[in-house]
């Protein structure tokens, strides 16, 4: 296990849009942080797979898991040469709280190159929260196919699991009380890296 | 969205949402296990008055891949033929516990009179002459695969227009979606309300379809001649109506290399469309089948798969 990189968290607190009764959102890991976090959750990634072969694939959860498992991917081949197939799992019609949440639009599934059969699936998400999107994911990703085995990586993991689900790789775990609400942006979507605590512990 | 009665029930965001969704569930139909749970324990009836191949086997697939359980009830053999009334049939099915009509029926209006004595969503699969609005829906998502966005295209809509529940529903989608519709058939099959509808009208085929009489077309939409529908006097003779407004393979040089085109089915052919037209390059009539599986599961997901207080 690599260690967390400690006491290096920085507490600027910025003023980005202040919802009314939440204080502002406290940044909790600045970009370069994402890119060094992204860097050693590939170098963990490269550390399992290496004993079978490489025989892995990616699949990012929509929206913000499929370009954490592009970047996962990139740096994975940067630092070990091997491209992983990388592919994207919509978990929309598998979620339980469909019924009470209401629809909600759709993401894209693909399949990574070569299928899931056989091969190790590593489910990418951005935040490790009650561990109910890992549920559906793994409810959607029967339907791809069967893997090997399946592992989850998430950006954070901000505890208050509902499910008996852990991650395999973790980019920062973040104490939290369930009031709070994290937010990942990723420059994909978002236009700049960072992950932000809003509201007051 | 309660219920979908007439495409005019769908604005603009919500027609997308409809298209986008059906976009996701098309991959469905390419996979092994074609299944998907979001409808599990919902009941679907199709309650067709009259006959039907491809809506009501199409509203079955689409229902059963979305997991939900889907029953068959035609009037042939129901109780409909000892003489029960529409509005006793519609809420005998509805007691049964089922949380969507899909109905058709051949007069014009009786889905819309049903969905008001129903609890239940009521999906319309056909009026009359009236509205038919997932044909409009899995007709725009064929569009929309073709030939991108369809704001600003031209979609020439010709053939029965007065019978049409097609042409109806999708002059009033089309427009709802920016595009620009010419229904184009011979004075007697044009209805009489037609210029108040947001569309243009010819009687010419010929000039619409090398785009002298109103601009370039993008794709051409047949209909079918309705003869069931017709107590005659509409035309002279087939061969006549054939001659005038059927795409003869001479007419399909008209068109540009890659303007589909569309029929809704079941097609005549001969008369208001030539096999060159129905099984050329530029037809796109089983891209229209495969979309309507697509199209009805998104419009049933986005119907019954959400909370269960349906927001009206």
């Amino acid at each position: 296990m690599l260690r967390e990189p400690a006491g290096r968290v920085p507490r600027r607190a910025r003023a980005v849009s202040v919802e009314p009764g939440l204080s502002a959102p406290t940044v909790v890991l600045s970009a370069a942080d994402v890119a060094r976090v992204t860097d050693r959750m590939a170098h963990q990634i490269i550390e399992n797979v290496a004993k079978s072969d490489f025989d892995a694939v990616l699949l990012g959860i929509p929206t913000r898991g499929v370009p954490l498992a592009r970047r996962l991917a990139a740096r994975i081949e940067v630092f070990s040469g091997v491209a992983l197939p990388v592919g994207s799992l919509d978990i929309t019609l598998y979620r339980d709280d469909l019924r009470l949440r209401g629809v909600r639009p759709l993401g894209e599934t693909t399949e990574p190159a070569g299928g899931v059969d056989g091969r190790l699936a590593i489910i990418v998400d951005d935040v490790l929260f009650s561990g109910r999107s890992c549920r559906a994911a793994l409810d959607a990703l029967t339907e791809l196919g069967r893997p090997r085995a399946v592992q989850l990586a998430a950006l954070v993991d901000r505890g208050h699991r509902q499910l008996p689900i852990r991650a395999d790789y973790v980019g920062k775990n973040l104490p939290t009380s369930p009031q709070q609400k994290v937010r990942v942006l990723l420059t994909e979507v978002d236009g700049e890296d960072s992950v932000l605590v809003e509201g007051t512990s | 969205m309660r219920h979908l009665l007439s495409a005019a029930d769908l604005d603009r965001d919500e027609a997308l949402a409809i298209l986008d969704a059906a976009a996701r569930m098309h991959s469905v139909q390419t996979r092994e296990v074609k299944k998907l749970p979001p409808l599990r324990g919902r009941t679907i009836v199709n309650l067709f008055f009259e006959d039907s191949t491809r809506t009501r086997s199409s509203f079955e697939i689409a229902g059963k891949w979305l997991s939900a359980d889907v029953i068959n009830v035609s009037a042939k053999g129901s109780s409909v033929s000892k003489g029960e009334s529409l509005r006793d049939t519609a809420l005998t099915v509805e007691a049964m516990g089922v949380d969507a009509l899909v109905v058709r029926h051949g007069a014009s209006g009786a889905v819309a009179r049903i969905a008001q004595w129903v609890d239940c969503a009521v999906v319309n699969a056909g009026d009359g002459t009236h509205e038919h609005p997932t044909q409009a829906l899995l007709d725009a998502y064929t569009l929309r695969a073709k030939l991108g966005e369809l704001a600003d295209r031209h979609v020439a809509i010709v053939g029965d227009i007065t019978h049409s529940r097609v042409a109806r529903s999708n002059v009033l989608l089309l427009r709802t979606l920016g595009a620009r519709v010419t229904m184009v058939a011979p004075p007697t099959l044009l209805p009489a309300g037609v210029a108040t509808w947001p569309c243009e009208t010819s009687w010419d085929l010929d000039a619409v379809l090398s785009g002298k009489a109103h601009g370039d077309v993008d794709a051409v939409m047949m209909l079918r001649v309705q003869r069931e529908r017709m107590s005659g006097g509409y035309f002279p003779t087939e061969r006549e109506y054939a001659i005038g407004y059927g795409l003869s393979p001479e007419r399909l040089d008209l068109l540009g290399e890659d303007v589909p085109v569309l029929h809704p089915g079941p097609m005549n052919r001969g008369l208001e469309i030539s096999t060159a037209a129905a099984d050329g390059a530029r037809s796109v009539v089983l891209q229209q089948v495969q979309a309507g599986v697509a199209v009805r599961m998104a419009v049933l997901y986005r119907m019954l798969a959400g909370a269960e207080e349906v927001s009206v």
